[in-house]
């Protein structure tokens, strides 16, 4: 249990399955600071990325730092920093 | 002076044809595209025919961004812009983009999806209910999806008039061309054929409760009891006929006149105002009676609203004074989509001197029209008109006129 945290994969993982993937747009590439608008990303896709994440760790996200997180590197933290408590718990 | 509206592209999902080419070949050629449902198992329920789309592939046609945001309607509407942009030879990534609005009509918005969200929160709770459920379900969903996909700015909305409505976009389109927007993505999709969506149609209690497709969805005829419902419709890019022929364009023709009315209140007793929407068309188009080549009717398929029609069209025409047509006897009743299509069939029908067929009737002698019937009829067309009813007492009438 202590290994398990979120990765950019698992963030591409539930970004396909929640949102798809806009033309002409790479997840592959590097995309870790890249802001989510570039890669075809608005707040309600993330919304429903967050909502699918929650149901897959049984985790409760902060709204508003979803709201926050323009890049996958911040909102990966935003999800692992739920993450922790949870594996602390 | 008030400028001239042309349409210069047509994208059509229809039961009997996808795309302007094939809908055209299966209308002309009297093929239909009704029989039992498949997206559901219809047993069970009174009504069990509908017009249906069979081949729609949209994980082919549309990138998976689009996918989890929309319903099957929204996603036909979206192809349906696709190819009227391209029949138009219009690239919206190379117009300004406030010179560009998207005005459709819609009956129903996406009751597919509103089905599974709903089915979602009740058997799993509300964190399993799509964000996207916000806007996926609502009757401007395909306008906003077409004006996002294609960067288009300008002036947008929906016109919600049942079966009427996809006149009255067109018209609103017309308006807003007026006004000064050089290009409008209009008509209109509908598509509701699931469990939630049928239900809500049974409600009216129109729909036919045959199950022999070619003999079930009867306007004019004797035995009409109601019609089958379909889904799809058409897309038509309308615009400033300067601006077109600045774009070197040939456009299919005019949208030259538009009449609407609402019927009194049922059991007032007085008569409806179909008749008084066509004199408006009319007199839009400044044209006389003698001037219409032929009419593509709404053919309610009831015989209420085929007695209504055939006066209102004797009434202006006079007795078989004037070619009639109900192609949608191939496709069923479209809502919202089902002018648009038509439309569409007018435009063709100008372009190649050839009215298509109403197919599966034998009509009422009772109805003074001259209904042209079970083979295409050659004529020389310049101008049609197109007339469009829809539930809650909507009349619309739309006069087009070969470029």
């Amino acid at each position: 249990m202590a290994s398990k945290s979120f990765t950019l994969d698992d963030l591409k993982r539930t970004l396909r399955e929640a949102a798809g993937v806009a033309e002409g747009v790479d997840l592959d590439g590097d995309i870790l600071d890249t802001e989510f608008e570039v890669i075809g990303y608005e707040s309600l896709a993330l919304l429903e990325a967050g909502s699918l994440i929650e149901r897959e760790y049984g985790i409760s996200l902060d709204e508003e730092a979803v709201g926050e997180a323009n890049t996958p590197r911040s909102f990966i933290e935003v999800v692992n920093a739920q993450l922790a408590p949870a594996k602390a718990a | 002076m008030t400028a001239s509206v042309v349409v210069t592209g047509l994208g059509v999902v229809s039961p009997n044809g996808m795309g302007v080419k094939d809908y055209w070949a299966a209308t002309l050629g009297g093929k239909h595209g009704i029989g039992r449902i498949t997206r559901f198992d219809p047993t069970g329920y009174p009504a069990r025919l509908a017009g249906q789309i069979e081949d729609f592939d949209a994980e082919e046609l549309l990138p998976s961004r689009l996918l989890p945001q929309t319903d099957r309607v929204t996603r036909l509407a979206l192809v349906a812009a696709d190819w009227a942009l391209a029949d138009a030879g219009a690239d919206p990534a190379h117009l300004p983009e406030f010179d560009m609005g998207v005005i459709t009509a819609s009956a129903a918005g996406g009751f597919e999806f509103g089905q599974g969200e709903l089915q979602a929160l009740w058997s799993q709770g509300s964190q399993y209910v799509s964000a996207y459920q916000s806007f996926a379900w609502f009757y401007a969903v395909n306008s906003g999806q077409i004006s996002i996909r294609n960067g288009m700015k300008g002036p947008s909305g929906v016109v919600v008039s049942e079966g009427a409505g996809g006149l009255d976009a067109v018209a609103q389109a017309r308006r807003q061309i007026r006004r000064g927007t050089p290009l409008i993505v209009t008509g209109g999709v509908d598509a509701s054929i699931c469990p939630w969506g049928w239900v809500a149609q049974l409600a009216c209690g129109r729909l036919t409760t045959s199950d022999e497709p070619d003999h079930a969805y009867l306007p004019f005829d004797r035995d009409a009891n109601g019609y089958v419902p379909g889904e799809g419709g058409a897309i038509l890019i309308a615009e400033d006929a300067d601006a077109a022929r600045a774009r070197g364009v040939r456009p299919y023709g005019e949208v030259a006149g538009y009449g609407a009315t609402i019927d009194p209140r049922p059991g007032s007793g007085r008569e409806p105002n179909l008749a008084k929407a066509i004199e408006t068309a009319l007199a839009d188009a400044d044209v006389n009676a003698a001037d219409i080549d032929v009419v593509f009717a709404d053919g309610a398929g009831d015989p209420a609203g085929d007695l209504a029609e055939a006066r209102a069209v004797s009434t202006v025409f006079g007795d078989r004074g004037v070619p009639v047509t109900v192609p949608k006897t191939m496709t069923g009743r479209l809502y919202s989509g089902g002018a648009p299509l038509d439309l569409a069939a007018a435009f063709l029908a100008l372009r190649d001197g050839v009215i298509p067929p109403t197919v599966h009737i034998d009509p009422c002698a009772d109805y003074p029209l001259d209904l042209v019937l079970g083979e295409p009829r050659p004529a020389e067309l310049r101008t049609a008109l197109v007339l469009a009813r829809g539930a809650g007492g909507f009349n619309s009438a739309m006069v087009v006129r070969a470029a």
